[in-house]
């Protein structure tokens, strides 16, 4: 943990109860998670134990029946469906396992909605998405569209949309379920790239526990509760982290 | 792939995409996106416009008919016989009322029109009804206009007739100068008008005042209408009221009151006209339907791309203007392509009975009206697009 790194996102005692009658499930049951900048942390835990809801929440996309949010800030409990897209519009990117990247948009276009999504004047951004491109690794397939990028370019072009505007934190979903093992890697040292900015904390969500060996923190959560964390020793590599190992 | 650590010694790229407005460039994209889509929703537009722009010609176009006589003529004040409906509904009026009109104060000028429903005798055999219009014929009088063979010297002739070339077949003409009866008596073509058609589809005889009373039978000083010309600085209605007051069995009506009065008569109480707007009203809701139908099937092809943006932060305004400017460029294209369509159906029809008007307020109304349509028919798109849940971009 860098020692300048400050809480970005904060969640206290976060309840999420979905479905109704016979089909209620308590999806996430007193969750607490903090994220720190500077960071990259890793969620893991097996299929239906509340990661998705938790990131949807974390992410101002669902709303918990109980607890708080606070995004770089700002509060986000209490806030009505126009309000939590306010906040995720300028403090949250996102990362999909499925890129959900727009078809009829060229690469570098992607890049230009979000940054027009945040407000960054479009004179501005065909250079600012062009510079997002070149730090992805993307300067070839800039007017490309998603249908005639790879899985793993789709992937760089999402994460390049995510850090459009600087968003506070980066929200990945399962980023590197639809890659490859060298483009899974790829992604992850981006993220991890991404991570070094202390101003931005960075969360994944995953099954895939090579991914371990880019995280500085792991948090492990089973039944919508958390029930292990683990950070890893400063100056140590992951990949030798007994810690992270145990705890994923 | 190149390592994250390779990539920043990349060049920036060159990116052709310009520096537009992002909301304009995906509704675009969106809508060339599927072009089958995109045909539909044109097919639908342009149906709709050319419906539109035919139906509401035709309306322009009838009002002119019903409203040529009069509008030729001028006039500041109609004298006309009680209970006239229309300039094609003739009695005669009581007569002698020449000098009481000349008499009173503020009358600069009057004409008298004699007009009467007559019977044409076609030289070939058989007879057919007309209108007959008769009235003071001079170089500068307003009737016959558009003479295309012949003179209005020549029509001053005694049992001098014109009539129009598109009537030559409905009347047993062939040629300027054939004879034909009216009411029993001799007259003689000698002058032809291009396209004064009557909205009645009777053929219109246009003659001197004299001639038609001779040929309606009617006394030396009656006419069916007295149009006087107010003097400058008189009060309009001043001298409708004195002239009311002098002709208790007469109407005085202002040119606009007549022309209201025969344009209500024709197109709505025999239902013409509103038949008219029926069918472009018709137009109007076939139009929505499909292009509603259209931009909500194309809305719910991309609605993981809206549920995307939606989870991005776009406000609903954000996509809602999206899905507007999807509308509104469809209106445009469909415009462009169903008034090119509308001209060339009037360029169709202008050697025939029918008169399509398209004049430019109807151009600019239509363009209106299209536009206004299609952000109508996107509302259904809207309500499918307002619901969208963001948290389905992690269930794909």
């Amino acid at each position: 943990m860098n020692n300048a790194s400050k809480p970005m996102l904060d969640a206290r005692g976060i309840v999420k109860v979905l479905g109704s009658g016979a089909a209620e499930v308590k999806a996430l049951r007193g969750v607490n998670l903090e994220l720190m900048s500077g960071e990259l942390t890793l969620l893991m835990g097996p299929s239906g134990s509340g990661k998705t809801t938790l990131l949807s929440i974390m992410g101002c996309i669902l709303t918990p029946n109980e607890g708080t949010l606070n995004i770089a800030g700002h509060q986000a409990t209490g806030l009505d469906a126009e309000g939590l897209a306010n906040l995720r519009r300028r403090h949250v990117g996102f990362v999909f396992q499925s890129y959900n990247l727009v078809p009829t948009l060229t690469a570098a276009e992607n890049i230009m909605l979000a940054m027009d999504l945040r407000g960054i004047p479009m004179s501005r951004a065909p250079g600012l998405a062009a510079e997002a491109l070149r730090k992805v690794g993307l300067t070839h397939r800039a007017n490309a569209t998603p249908s005639k990028l790879s899985g793993g370019e789709k992937q760089r072009v999402s994460i390049a949309r995510a850090l459009a505007g600087s968003p506070s934190v980066i929200l990945a979903d399962e980023p590197t379920a639809a890659l490859d093992s060298e483009n899974g890697k790829a992604v992850m040292a981006l993220l991890a790239e991404v991570a070094q900015d202390t101003s931005r904390a960075v969360l994944v969500v995953t099954h895939d526990h090579r991914t371990l060996a880019y995280a500085d923190r792991l948090i492990r959560i089973e039944d919508g509760k958390i029930v292990g964390r683990a950070r890893r020793r400063p100056g140590s590599r992951a990949a030798d982290d007994a810690a992270l190992a145990t705890a994923a | 792939m190149p390592s994250a650590a390779n990539t920043m010694n990349e060049p920036a790229p060159v990116i052709t995409a310009r520096a537009m407005p992002m909301v304009p460039k995906l509704a675009y994209r969106n809508l060339f996106h599927d072009r089958l889509s995109l045909t539909v929703t044109l097919v639908g537009i342009v149906f709709s416009v050319v419906l539109v722009a035919v139906q509401c010609g035709l309306y322009l176009g009838s009002e002119t008919r019903i409203a040529a006589m009069l509008d030729h003529m001028g006039g500041d004040l109609w004298i006309v016989p009680l209970g006239t409906k229309s300039f094609d509904d003739p009695t005669m009026l009581p007569g002698r009322e020449r000098h009481a009109v000349l008499s009173t104060p503020g009358v600069a000028g009057i004409e008298e029109l004699a007009v009467g429903f007559v019977m044409w005798r076609k030289p070939i055999g058989g007879s057919t009804a007309a209108l007959l219009v008769g009235s003071s014929i001079t170089p500068q009088s307003p009737l016959p206009w558009d003479i295309t063979q012949g003179s209005k010297e020549e029509l001053t002739a005694p049992s001098a007739v014109a009539v129009d070339a598109t009537y030559f077949k409905d009347l047993g003409l062939e040629r300027l100068g054939d004879r034909a009866e009216v009411n029993g008596m001799q007259v003689t073509v000698t002058a032809v008008t291009q396209g004064i058609r009557s909205f009645t589809t009777l053929p219109y005889v246009f003659t001197t005042t004299a001639n038609a009373r001779t040929l309606l039978e009617s006394a030396p000083d009656q006419s069916t209408y007295t149009i006087v010309r107010v003097a400058a600085g008189s009060d309009t209605e001043a001298v409708r009221k004195a002239l009311a007051a002098r002709l208790p069995e007469t109407e005085v009506l202002t040119h606009a009151e007549f022309r209201k009065r025969s344009l209500d008569y024709w197109l709505f109480e025999t239902g013409a006209g509103s038949a008219l707007i029926a069918g472009a009203l018709l137009g109007v809701i076939v139009g929505i339907v499909v292009v509603a139908q259209t931009l909500y099937a194309s809305t719910k092809d991309h609605i993981n791309e809206f549920a995307t943006l939606r989870a991005l932060g776009a406000s609903a305004g954000y996509i809602h203007r999206v899905i507007l400017m999807q509308a509104v460029f469809s209106a445009i294209i469909g415009y462009i392509l169903g008034i090119c369509l509308s001209q060339l159906v009037i360029w169709a029809s202008k050697d025939t009975t029918l008169l399509i008007v398209m004049s430019n307020n109807l151009a600019l109304g239509l363009f209106v009206l299209t536009v206004g349509m299609c952000m109508l028919a996107a509302v259904c798109a809207i309500f499918k697009v307002t619901r969208i849940d963001p948290a389905v971009v992690f269930s794909r």
